[in-house]
């Protein structure tokens, strides 16, 4: 029942996960067919991990996921099993969260994890909430996926009915229910306090923090822990296999290993399960075990390295390791774990506009900067990509995301253009991050690849003067 | 996470120099004022010092930094900020730079709290560019449509963008485009392309009146503020929304169009549509009252108003006022002179007075006035001899409440259990309402109502308890009895609003509650919801009955017997107002002569002899005093309409009139010739008013409270009736609208007042037999009356419940006020 080199499941249409030669965390089940069901599972090891975790202590699981240096795999890349100790003591009750709102543009490994591999995720929800001592776990799921929230469901009644959740999980005294919830379709709903107001039946717009962190003040006003899918189907592979088998993968900052999305002109776009810190983008675009190089025999033009919200690399950064200090300082971040490729026939400014429509659209109307800022560069770019843009537009653009994000905004650096790197991260005047997401890709478009706006818009120099037809009467 | 807001003093030392402080700071407090202090500084537990633009800062602890920045001007600017709604952090124009860890971070002024040492900066160069760019990102898509904006001239954003605006803007898009105002409600209209969506309106909605029926819908760009589909904001609150809009998105039909801000002039006064005593800006232009909007008085109503109070200022302008005085001849009420009409008064006045003696002269009203009214014609009164004379038209409870210890509004917001045995005051006294389901809300106090069925304040009450009509002293007896109740009430304090539930009871039932409740609660304090404007004023200045055989029921069942020779009414309308329509149909009957002062032709004045056309409100200067008693300022802001006079001045002139049998020629109010006379004049005769002379209460916006001299409540006793073969008790309550003159003759509110119907159970109303909105026959001992019926599920079984004074049917016909309670039954017609 194994699928030969790439899951096709579930949809023939859309990029699926290809395997390689290289260790697999949390894709191991990616091979089969039927890996999403609790028969599989259980023959493949499933649950080995929240039984050994049952065994210990919560602090000892929770010191075991600090060391292994677990990192967030939502896009902030903040250390899991410190982030579970930011919740107050003796507080009651307190949630666990899963966002499974994954709809970063780009990124599509979220839902392969929930589609192909349920049961690892609950488990490593249960094996968090005993470490972090959280009493009710809440399941959010983008609208959008509709197989991931069949399968997910499918599992936590099957997982129920094992026994695996709910009242004295493997006859231990570790009690907890699961909530799956279903979103609506909001992309700022992936943004934690979102989310939580979303979960809380109220309009998903962000919350303010401080005073709304989500480990102190979070779900109904409690301690709230809230991990990305990926993240916690970690836990599992740390739980059964401890902290060192986990951080003798990849770097001692970077450990283990990500999944990163691929998509754009490359052979083979796809997921892949890299090993943390040590693969490099041109390792990941070029190599033959990964995207296989650019279609048609073309040329990288530029990158996006970290979902539609980060800003751009060029073949200059190519080299650069997946390890979130180096992309910081190359002025873009690792984000959500997907790499947008565009090759030498890109239309920049057209690709630029795609993104900035969809952050315009995105945006929950909450704060100034985001609602009118993000639109207006929206309508700025559209104008300019149909022709009747000036070069005043350009300079509004700057001045407009200056409002959005204060100071010098990150960008790479290009030799071409004799740039240096900006590094990351920005300022910004909104509360979350959708606001400089609509100018990040703009403002790296408009700075990597200049030539190609002032080729689209009316230079003021060039404007035809106002004939003079008749001399003035002395 | 903020250092220094959980400072806590650690050794003993330094907790008694504290506390040697405050004591120090309690007598500084006592002693008399011009006695020279010397300078001390006594260290506040609740101060942080912050640092704001290089100089230091006096913060209260747990404020944000734009609070403290406001209150020590250093102006930010902003939009969604409000002071007395929870911030959201949306406009994002109060962005400041705060020294962090990291350095100097911009951060929003309205969300972050202060702390002790922080550094802020509100007017750096990185600062003044968010503020501008902010700024131009709001004006890209508003419509800058500012002359023909009713806000233009006052607008926040107006304003703001040229005090922190770029000074032009490079948006050459399209702007958002919506259909111009579309009514949200019967009152208010919203123009969706103005609006800056700062969530205020919302949050006022949701937060303040608890009526959250305006939201955003929408995303992004497209996010508008609407009303849920077919449900408009019907809120008693929804006013305020356009006093705390940032633009002219929110406009009141009453005001839109009719006039310019810099057209209007102002003069702060005092509501007197109820008894809360709201603070008010009165606003006219051209000599005539345009706008009311509320002042933001800490100890009363923080700001807001009700819609009835914000807009009846239309009946001031009304084509219906009284402008002339009036006399009965062969042809009717005919207008005649001043002179003509105070003769004929004095006439009458003399003639009984000569004839039945004092006893045979009675003054019913007075509440509605001013203290100065009131205080004028209690003296006549007293000139005259007569002691029959009531403030309240036997909707009230006896004057001795006000003797008990009183409460305070904010005493009863801080209360630890609010005990309500009284009205449903978000009908009655709205802004009470809000302050209370404030305190609720916020974890403040507990509330523990007594109703006979569901109130406004349900929803929020702690505990509820449900009793039949005329039991509730009952149910307070057994309610004290019950173990986690008497937790409750032992916690703290603990405030009892007092006032009439039920106008079909008569009020003895609500007093034996009350005192069996004072009885059971040792310290209680007590908050008289007695609802008329000036009632506690009147009442206080000798317009209170020397005792039940004298108050109003009491005065009309005598004119009803031929034993009153004048009937006096001060702004009283006795045949829409008494709960017994009957007796006072009675008692116009047979009340040989009627002299009326009112602002308004009523139902009341068509039978008088002499009509005197009185100054409403905003015509006339003086101070009023509100339920909690404290007296504040009203004030005169146009001319008064016609050749009407202020009541006060009527009394005067009348007493100078009928001469030597009122005003002697030593008598005091012969020397009265401005208002603030006899304001002064009060604070130096009347115990409890002392000191509250007419120079103080200028200074003292914010009212001061009297001392009312110490009372018990009187000794009641009233049979318990058995239903017999009634199956239903009657309650009859008031809605905020009704068919007062204020609010009937205000033409944006005379259609909002419902129709009378009698609300039943659902399942009463399918026992009946009958369907929704039939007419049924409603019979009590004394009388019938037909009324449309419909289904309530806030009406227990067994009740049937009826608005008062709602025209059309008349339930108050039915009410007899001997009786205790009112039982009825219901029969098909």
């Amino acid at each position: 029942m194994t699928v030969e080199s790439r899951v096709v499941s579930p949809y023939p249409w859309a990029p699926g996960f290809y395997p390689g030669d290289r260790p697999e965390i949390v894709t191991s089940r990616f091979q089969y067919e039927d890996g999403h069901t609790l028969d599989r599972y259980l023959a493949t090891g499933g649950y080995e991990g929240l039984r050994a975790a049952l065994a210990e202590s919560p602090s000892d699981v929770h010191e075991v996921v600090k060391n292994s240096t677990l990192l967030g795999r939502g896009g902030a890349g903040f250390p899991a099993g410190v982030k579970w100790g930011f919740t107050p003591q003796g507080v009651w009750p307190r949630y666990l969260v899963v966002n499974g709102d994954e709809s970063e543009p780009g990124t599509y490994k979220d839902r392969l994890l929930m589609e192909c591999d349920p049961h690892q995720l609950i488990e490593g929800s249960l094996i968090a909430s005993y470490a972090a001592g959280l009493s009710q776990g809440f399941l959010y799921i983008r609208g959008e996926m509709a197989l991931a929230h069949e399968r997910v469901a499918q599992a936590l009644n099957d997982a129920y009915a094992a026994g695996y959740i709910g009242k004295n999980i493997l006859g231990t005294d570790f009690s907890i229910d699961i909530v799956l919830h279903w979103g609506a379709g909001a992309y700022v709903v992936g943004e934690e306090t979102a989310l939580i107001e979303s979960l809380e039946g109220e309009r998903g717009m962000p919350r303010l923090k401080p005073p709304f962190f989500p480990a102190a003040v979070g779900l109904y006003g409690m301690p709230t822990i809230v991990n990305n899918v990926e993240t916690l189907s970690n836990l599992p592979f740390i739980a059964r296999e401890g902290s060192e088998a986990y951080t003798a993968i990849g770097t001692p900052t970077s450990p283990g290993t990500r999944m990163i999305a691929v998509s754009g002109h490359v052979k083979r776009p796809g997921v892949y399960e890299i090993v943390n810190g040590s693969t490099t983008f041109r390792d990941l675009i070029f190599g033959d075990d990964f995207a296989q190089g650019i279609r048609d025999g073309n040329e990288l033009k530029a990158f996006v390295p970290g979902g539609g919200s980060a800003p751009w690399f060029l073949p200059d950064q190519l080299d650069i390791p997946f390890e979130g200090p180096a992309a910081g300082a190359a002025g873009s971040m690792l984000g959500s774990g997907a790499v947008m490729v565009m090759d030498s026939t890109t239309d920049i400014p057209a690709a630029a506009l795609t993104l900035v429509q969809f952050y315009a659209h995105e945006s929950c109307g909450k704060c100034v900067p985001c609602r009118e800022g993000g639109t207006w560069l929206y309508r700025i770019v559209e104008r300019i990509v149909a022709g009747h843009g000036t070069d005043a537009d350009l300079e509004t653009i700057f001045e407009v995301g200056q409002t959005i994000c204060p100071g010098e905004m990150p960008h790479a650096s290009s030799e071409r253009l004799g740039l240096d790197a900006v590094p990351f991260p920005y300022k910004m005047t909104t509360i979350c991050f959708v606001g400089p997401s609509a100018y990040a890709p703009i403002h790296s478009a408009l700075t990597l690849f200049p030539e190609e706006f002032e080729a689209l818009v009316t230079k003021r120099a060039d404007r035809r003067p106002i004939p003079v037809t008749a001399e003035v009467p002395a | 996470m903020t250092s220094g807001t959980d400072e806590v003093p650690e050794d003993a030392d330094v907790l008694e120099e504290v506390e040697a402080d405050v004591l120090e700071d309690v007598a500084a407090d006592e002693r008399e004022e011009g006695e020279e202090l010397e300078e001390i500084e006594p260290p506040d537990s609740n101060a942080v010092v912050i640092n704001m633009n290089g100089k230091d800062v006096v913060a209260r602890k747990g404020e944000t930094v734009i609070a403290a920045a406001l209150r020590n001007d250093e102006y930010i600017p902003h939009f969604c900020y409000h002071p007395r709604m929870s911030p959201v952090g949306m406009c994002r124009q109060c962005m400041v730079e705060i020294e962090g860890p990291r350095g100097p971070m911009m951060v929003v002024s309205c969300m972050t709290p202060v702390a002790e040492d922080q550094v802020v900066r509100t007017a750096t160069d990185e600062v003044k560019r968010a503020q501008e760019g902010m700024i131009e990102l709001l004006l890209a898509n508003h419509p800058l449509d500012c002359p023909v904006c009713d806000k233009g001239g006052e607008c926040p954003l107006q304003d703001q963008a040229f005090s922190h605006g770029p000074g032009e803007s490079r948006y050459v898009e399209q702007k958002r485009h919506y259909e111009k105002p579309i009514p949200i409600s019967d009152l208010v209209y919203l123009d969706r392309e103005r609006c800056i969506l700062c969530d205020r309106c919302t949050r006022f909605a949701d937060e303040v009146a608890g009526d959250p029926l305006i939201h955003f819908i929408s995303r992004g760009n497209n996010t508008q503020v609407m009303t849920f589909p077919d449900e408009p904001f019907v809120s008693y609150f929804s006013g305020n929304v356009v006093q705390i809009c940032p633009v002219g998105a929110l406009t009141a039909k009453p005001y839109r169009f009719k006039a310019r801000p810099w057209d209007l002039s102002q003069r702060e006064s005092t509501c007197t549509t109820c008894s809360v005593g709201c603070r008010t800006v009165i606003q006219s232009s051209r000599d005539e009252l345009l706008r009311y909007q509320g002042v933001d008085s800490d100890p009363v109503n923080w700001g807001w108003l009700c819609d009835r109070g914000r807009f009846n200022f239309e009946a001031i302008n009304s084509d219906h006022r009284l402008t002339t005085p009036m006399i009965k001849t062969e042809a009717g009420l005919v207008e005649t002179s001043w002179r003509g009409a105070l003769d004929a008064a004095a006439g009458l006045i003399n003639d009984a007075l000569a004839g039945g003696g004092a006893e045979s002269i009675a003054l019913l009203g007075g509440a509605r006035g001013t203290n100065e009214d009131a205080f004028a014609w209690a003296r006549l009164a007293d000139a005259i001899g007569t002691p029959n004379r009531d403030a309240q038209l036997g909707d009230g409870l006896p004057a001795e409440i006000l003797g008990l210890d009183r409460a305070t509004i904010d005493e009863a917001a801080n209360a630890s259990t609010i005990v309500l045995l009284g009205p449903d005051l978000k009908e009655e006294l709205p802004v009470l309402y809000l302050r209370l389901r404030d305190a609720a809300e916020k974890g403040r106090s507990r509330i523990l109502e007594f109703s006979a069925t569901d109130s406004g304040m349900t929803p929020y009450a702690w505990k509820s308890i449900r009793h039949e009509p005329g039991t509730q002293h009952n149910a307070v007896v057994s309610a004290l009895a019950d173990s986690d109740i008497a937790e409750q009430l032992a916690k703290g304090d603990v405030v009892v609003v007092a006032g009439r539930s039920n106008l079909a009871d008569s009020a003895d039932v609500t007093v034996a509650a009350l005192q069996k409740l004072l009885a059971g609660v040792q310290g209680a304090k007590v908050l008289p919801a007695l609802r008329r404007g000036n009632v506690v004023g009147a009442l206080s200045l000798g317009l209170a009955p020397a005792d039940a055989d004298h108050d109003g029921l009491a005065i009309l069942q005598a004119a009803a017997d031929g034993k009153i020779e004048v009937l006096i009414l001060l702004g009283a309308d006795p045949l829409n107002d008494c709960p017994d329509a009957d007796l006072a149909r009675r008692a116009f009957a047979g009340a040989r002569r009627i002299i009326a002062v009112d602002t308004f032709a009523c139902e009341s004045t068509q039978h008088a002899d002499v009509v005197f056309a009185a100054a409403a409100y905003g015509e006339k200067a003086g101070t009023t005093t509100n339920l909690e008693g404290r007296v504040s300022t009203v004030g005169q802001q146009v001319t008064a309409t016609g050749t009407s006079r202020p009541d006060w001045m009527i009394a005067i002139e009348l007493g100078l009139k009928i001469g030597d049998r009122s005003f002697g020629s030593d008598h005091p109010l012969r020397g009265v010739s401005t208002v603030d006379d006899l304001t002064d004049m009060i604070a130096n005769t009347v115990t409890g008013f002392a000191g509250l002379s007419s120079s103080t209460l200028v200074q003292q916006t914010d009212g001061v409270l009297i001392e009312s001299p110490s009372t018990s409540l009187p000794e009641v006793s009233f049979a318990e009736a058995g239903r017999v073969s009634y199956d239903y008790r009657l309650v009859v309550s008031r809605k905020l609208y009704d068919r007062a003159v204020g609010t009937q003759m205000s033409r944006s509110l005379t259609n909002l007042a419902s129709a009378s119907v009698a609300y039943v159970h659902p399942l009463d109303l399918d026992g009946l037999g009958v369907a929704e909105g039939d007419d049924v026959k409603i019979v009590s001992a004394k009388a019938a009356t037909i009324l449309p019926i419909r289904p309530d599920s806030a009406v227990p079984r067994g009740i049937l419940w009826s608005p008062f004074n709602q025209g059309s049917g008349n339930i108050e016909d039915i009410i007899d006020w001997r009786s205790a309670t009112t039982d009825v039954r219901i029969e098909r017609v």
